[in-house]
């Protein structure tokens, strides 16, 4: 039987690490630390799939009834 | 640069430290001496801190303000518990041993709890398996007297118990801020006399407060207990005094304990003790920390003026000779405020106070103004009367959305209450019932522009609920111009004159004018458009420009040339001219053009003439006749349904009973009436005060004529027919089980005609399920509100486009997605067409 993956699912938006330079670009253009990142758990579903370490930033690409595309970024931390 | 607070530790004083931060020992339960100067050693010892205004304390050297009071302390002669702690304690002795005060679970039982001591439900165990002795039983006896198998257990053996708790079983129980043992109190702090000031009545007597009179009690009883101990007293007379102790610091904690008689004043009255000052409404929190009481604000209630601009509020004279700004006194405006100061506190445009360069502030009298406006130089301040033009922040409760606070510009009244122009009653959701607004006056420059720029009334035009006007005509506004733009309209030219005069245009007006000519003043030169008024019918083909009605507004260069002006040009939340002179113009123009146009529908309906009456809902006899045959035709169609139905041949509709479906039909044939007796009233009805407004959107609706001239129809519970009452029927005079639209709640009167007790009272369920939606819907909605406010209260949208909270964490990278302000944009989106067709022209 053909595994599941959460990615394929039709309301999962697309999610992508971001690279350790667009992370410190991105950091910089917003002029913020860490910290002041929306966070997201490791133990997140799709962000196990996608092989995301702590401390990686995660760029998702949603789909926005009023803008059409929408970025957003969420910082991998550990679960509790 | 600002710190941040990492974290706030709670535990208990422990003696030593109550000790260590007292300055007092506190012996004497008598407060003054003989000449009246406090006893040292008292309640009111003054090293406790200064309340006289001129003296300086004798610990810190600080006067009153800068000396903050210090704390004392009482020993007891016996301990006693501390009643917030009760449930602790009664924890802790259930779930240690009595004689070696070892913790009686096993690690494993309490690993499976995050916080043992408040989770552990199960029964004391019988045996300790550290030391092996018998436990026996713990009772609570609400509010503080504990028991060990019937016998009571003192506030000295708990304390002994608890001593003997050794600090890692503490840890195995979950316990931190201190040992267990100063959960009972031996030491007891005396607060400072700056949190228990005494006042001085104008007869001289000394007024206590509560709190003092309730440690004045616990030293006099903590006295006498002493004084027994000391010759040797009976047990039972030591007992009763113990207990007495007990009671005086369990109240002075909390008077509101259940079981306990309140602990009262000599006039009958229950102390306000620690607990009664924190709790609720009216404690601490709630009324000191989360709201407080301003300065520089009033109250009063409201009445309307349409004649001042939505711009401005009515101030009375005697209001602004209270309110005050404060203007610095420099080169240039220093002979000015000097004539001020002249005029004195008592007349208008005067000025109430001088501050000096010191910060010192002095009263400006009838007496002193001349000398004062002498002193006065560079670097003082002068607190000036409000005058007009002045800017203030206006807001009525409940402040629901941004608009319940906006900023208004003075105009002084000579009379007791502040008027608004009647648009801004749609964002205070105010009416003239009796209804009360604050004002409050911005004390800085930097405020007042701050206010003026971000929450001046125009601002607030478009809504940023829906991207409309929120700010639009009402009522007369409406019937005023409609009357006004009517087709066959004409007005005379002296009056024109006087119109435009009235409602502040200039103009040269040389010969008579329509109504369309004169409604055209109002509008900017180049503006063009075109749309459907409120009135239209729906055609089923639109002949736009030649609408038999004249219900197609055309609106070329400035220029009505088609339509009837109603609430779809110029009403609140629809307001499509409002909307488009904002969009086009800035909101500085739609403001000038609500006030014009506000005052010119005003100004003509006062000079045509306005009024309803009965005789405005009569209709035809023919009219109603047809009516009555709609009704009768419904109600055999009902009939035939009915009857179906008992044969039980009923068209079952999908996922309904029979009974239902039966149900459904009925209410569709009843329904049918009201639409029926609609069309007929609005054929035969002709156009009279109450047709117009219902037509202009200006007040009520062809419903409601309808309804009061032709027939008020079915009415419904929960949407259904009317089922309910009594067993299988709705009341006692119909026959059981009865299925007629008669006996469910169908109304074929109209209220002019009267209504008859069945039908009254059908309606009357019909009204009351109305109200009691209304009142549900607004307390659940209230409250929705409230918890989103404070969910969402600092989050901010920051200068680079991003939204973040207080701790600069980013919550939204593009605000609601899309970036766009639905207070700065035409319903909340991009009119592209429009934008296409100014930039390219008609046609591109
Ligand atoms: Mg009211
Ligand atoms: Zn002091
Ligand atoms: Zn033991
Ligand atoms: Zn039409």
């Amino acid at each position: 039987m053909k595994e599941f993956k959460v990615t394929d699912h039709i309301l999962v938006p697309k999610h992508e690490v971001l690279s350790k330079e667009e992370k410190i670009e991105l950091l910089k253009k917003l002029n913020i630390s860490e910290k002041q990142l929306p966070k997201i758990f490791d133990s997140d579903p799709v962000v196990k799939e996608i092989g995301a370490k702590i401390g990686n930033v995660i760029k998702i690409t949603r789909n926005s009834p009023v803008a059409g595309k929408s970025i957003y970024y969420r910082i991998v931390i550990k679960s509790e | 640069m600002y710190k941040r607070i990492a974290a706030i530790n709670f535990g208990l004083l422990s003696p030593k430290v109550i000790k260590k931060m007292a300055t007092v020992e506190i012996t004497r339960y008598d407060l003054y001496d003989k000449d009246g100067y406090p006893v040292e050693g008292g309640v009111m010892d003054p090293r406790l801190g200064v309340v006289d205004p001129g003296l300086r304390c004798r610990v810190c050297g600080g006067g009153v303000g800068t000396c903050l009071g210090h704390f004392g302390y009482l020993e007891l002669a016996r301990p006693v518990i501390h009643v917030s702690h009760v449930k602790t304690i009664y924890k802790i002795l259930r779930s240690t041993c009595e004689k070696c005060g070892r913790v009686l679970e096993t690690p494993e039982e309490l690993k499976k709890s995050d916080n043992p001591l408040y989770d552990l439900y199960v029964a004391k165990k019988t045996k300790c398996p550290h030391c092996g002795a018998k436990q026996r039983k713990i009772k609570l006896q609400k509010p503080y007297t504990f028991t060990i198998d019937d016998k009571p257990l003192t506030p000295l053996e708990i304390r002994e118990w608890f001593e003997r708790i050794p600090d890692e079983d503490l840890k195995l129980l979950n316990i931190k801020g201190g040992r267990p043992e100063w959960l009972i109190i031996t030491l007891l702090p005396i607060p400072p006399v700056t949190v228990r000031p005494s006042i001085t009545l104008e007869t001289g007597e000394r007024s206590e407060d509560d709190l003092t009179h309730k440690l004045v009690d616990i030293v006099r009883i903590n006295q006498r207990l002493k004084d027994n101990i000391s010759i040797g007293a009976p047990d039972f007379i030591i007992d009763d005094l113990w207990e007495l102790l007990q009671y005086h610091v369990a109240t002075y904690f909390d008077n509101n304990l259940s079981g306990v008689p309140q602990a009262r004043h000599r006039s009958g009255r229950a102390l306000r003790t620690l607990a009664q000052r924190l709790k609720g409404k009216e404690g601490r929190f709630r009324n000191n920390l989360s709201g407080k009481r301003v300065n520089f604000s009033s109250r009063t209630v409201i009445s309307p003026d349409p004649m001042i601009s939505i711009n401005e509020v009515g101030v009375p004279e005697v209001v602004a000779k209270e309110l005050t700004v404060p203007i610095k006194v420099n080169k240039r405006n220093i002979s000015f405020l000097k004539s001020i100061i002249k005029k004195g506190p008592n007349a208008i445009d005067g000025a109430n106070y001088v501050i000096r360069p010191d910060g010192r502030k002095k009263k400006i009298t009838e007496e002193n103004k001349n000398e004062i406006a002498e002193e006065i130089d560079i670097g003082y301040s002068v607190e000036r009367h409000l005058k007009d033009g002045d800017i203030v922040v206006f807001n009525r409760q409940p402040s629901l959305h941004r608009m319940s606070m906006m900023a208004h510009k003075v105009r002084l009244t000579p009379w007791r209450t502040f008027t608004l122009n009647l648009c801004v009653c749609a964002p205070y959701n105010a009416d003239f019932d009796g209804d009360e607004m604050n004002l409050h006056v911005p004390q800085t420059e930097e405020a007042q522009t701050e206010a003026k720029r971000l929450m001046l009334v125009e601002n607030h035009i478009r809504s940023p609920r829906f991207g409309g006007p929120l700010i639009g005509c009402i009522q007369d506004h409406i019937s005023g111009n409609y009357l006004l733009t009517k087709k066959e309209t004409k007005i005379k030219k002296e009056d024109a004159i006087q119109i435009l005069q009235n409602i502040g245009i200039e103009a040269d007006v040389t010969r008579d004018l329509t109504g369309k000519e004169l409604f055209s003043y109002l509008l900017p030169k180049d503006l063009n458009m075109e749309f459907k008024s409120n009135a239209c019918i729906g055609c089923e083909k639109c002949d736009k420009e030649k609408c038999p009605y004249d219900y197609y507004v055309v609106i070329r260069n400035g220029e009505l040339k088609n339509g009837v002006i109603d609430s779809k040009a110029i009403g609140r939340e629809k307001g499509l001219i409002v909307d488009l002179i904002e969009k086009k113009y800035g909101s500085s123009k739609a403001r000038e053009f609500l006030d014009r146009v506000s005052k010119l529908g005003i100004n003509f309906l006062s000079r045509h003439g306005f009024t309803i009456g009965l005789s405005d809902v009569e209709v035809p006899a023919e009219a109603k006749r047809k009516i009555k045959k709609a009704v009768e035709e419904s109600e055999r169609e009902c009939g035939i349904l009915i009857k179906n139905y008992e044969k039980g041949e009923v068209k079952q509709i999908p996922g309904q009973t029979i009974k239902e479906s039966l149900e459904t039909h009925i209410l569709k044939t009843l329904r049918k009436v009201l639409d029926k007796a609609s069309d007929i009233i609005e054929e035969n009805i002709k156009e009279n005060c109450a047709v117009v407004m219902a037509k202009s959107g200006a007040r009520g609706s062809m419903l409601n004529l309808t309804q009061l001239a032709g027939c008020i129809g079915q009415q419904t519970t929960q949407g259904e027919r009317i089922n309910r009452g009594y067993k299988m029927r709705t009341l006692p005079h119909f026959k059981r089980g009865e299925l007629s639209p008669d006996a469910h709640g169908f109304v074929p009167s109209s209220f002019k005609d009267g209504l008859n007790p069945f039908e009254f009272f059908f309606n009357a369920m019909n009204g009351r399920e109305g109200l009691m939606d209304k009142s549900l819907r607004t307390r659940k909605s209230g409250y929705m509100e409230r918890r989103l406010v404070n969910a969402l209260q600092d989050l901010k949208v920051e200068y680079d486009g991003t939204v973040r909270d207080d701790r600069g964490v980013i919550v939204q990278f593009t605000p609601g997605e899309d970036k766009i302000d639905p207070s700065k944009s035409e319903w909340g989106g991009i009119n592209i067409d429009r934008i296409i067709e100014d930039e390219m022209g008609k046609g591109a």
